[in-house]
């Protein structure tokens, strides 16, 4: 009963803030519902019982992707106004194809529910361990069958960080604050770095 | 208890209103990019809830794969924006046509 009226709660504000989300006039605006939206989705996986995708959902989409987005939101200087000119222009094809696909969706529930689609049968390998939590199976699974597709995503990540920061990094010009000196790095020695000092009792120190 | 059903029926709407999203505002990259991510959480939820339902791992496993494409295609779209707004002070997505494509 608790968990049928926590779904249909979760379902209703995933579904409100992903309206609202692509609705708000202003993209933070935007971004924070779309951050409600990453929670409630987590609430409905830990309905279900995927209680360690829930956690990562609020960690990587909350913690990270989210807050990127915050960012470069914030920190680009635009005329948001101006980028919605096209809204109410476009509004009645993008509603039409939107409820051609979600009568094609829920028609294929339909057809699941007359008995003209079966559920695959899982082999059994990959079932969760009796006695053990979510993680511990999701783990053996991960770290077993998976491992070098795991990774493999360990690259992607790797590969997108240093795309990202090769795509934005600027060359300070020689000479300008912030120009990188690899070689001066690299030559200096801790003796002509640091300094040993013997301040008196009650008397600063004379950098 | 809740069927299978009520999952996926929640996951194509979230999924709908991630194209709507795409349709609505054609101009501005930044919400293009957050309704892909709506898209992306609406496949996620349908490959928990089948995973939990037909009782097997894997799903679970390509949620985690998902996310980690999520998370790399935000970084370098966000970088790409950023790069583009640098050299043309305004992300409106019309306006792009250097390559001439």
């Amino acid at each position: 009963m608790i968990q049928t009226l926590a779904f249909y709660l979760f379902a209703f504000l995933v579904i409100a803030s992903g309206v609202f989300t692509i609705m708000a006039r202003n993209p933070v605006h935007s971004v924070l519902w779309l951050i409600l939206a990453f929670f409630n989705a987590a609430g409905l996986m830990v309905i279900v019982g995927a209680e360690f995708i829930a956690a990562l959902l609020v960690i990587v989409y909350v913690g990270a992707v989210a807050v990127l987005f915050l960012f470069v939101v914030m920190m680009l200087d635009i005329d948001f106004a101006e980028l919605r000119a096209g809204f109410v222009k476009n509004f009645p094809l993008g509603i039409a194809i939107a409820l051609v696909l979600l009568a094609e969706l829920v028609l294929g529930i339909g057809a699941y529910r007359a008995g003209a689609i079966e559920l695959g049968v899982p082999d059994g390998g990959a079932a969760p361990l009796m006695d053990r939590t979510n993680i511990e199976s999701l783990g053996a699974v991960l770290y077993g069958e998976y491992l070098f597709l795991f990774e493999t995503a360990g690259l992607i990540l790797l590969v997108a960080m240093v795309g990202a920061i090769v795509l934005t990094h600027r060359e300070q010009p020689k000479g300008a604050r912030g120009h990188q000196n690899i070689d001066k790095q690299n030559r200096r020695r801790p003796n002509e770095a640091t300094e040993m000092k013997r301040p008196e009792v009650g008397k600063g120190v004379e950098l | 208890m809740i069927g299978i059903e009520h999952y996926v029926v929640v996951s194509a709407i979230l999924f709908v209103l991630g194209v709507l999203g795409i349709f609505l505002n054609r101009k501005n990259v930044i919400v293009i990019l957050m309704a892909i991510e709506l898209i992306l959480l609406a496949v996620n939820i349908n490959l928990v809830a089948f995973s939990a339902f037909l009782g097997d791992m894997t799903g679970q496993v390509f949620a985690m794969f998902v996310l980690t494409v999520a998370a790399g295609e935000a970084a370098i779209g966000l970088a790409i924006l950023v790069i583009y707004f640098r050299g043309r002070g305004t992300i409106a997505v019309d306006d792009v046509n250097r390559m001439k494509g």
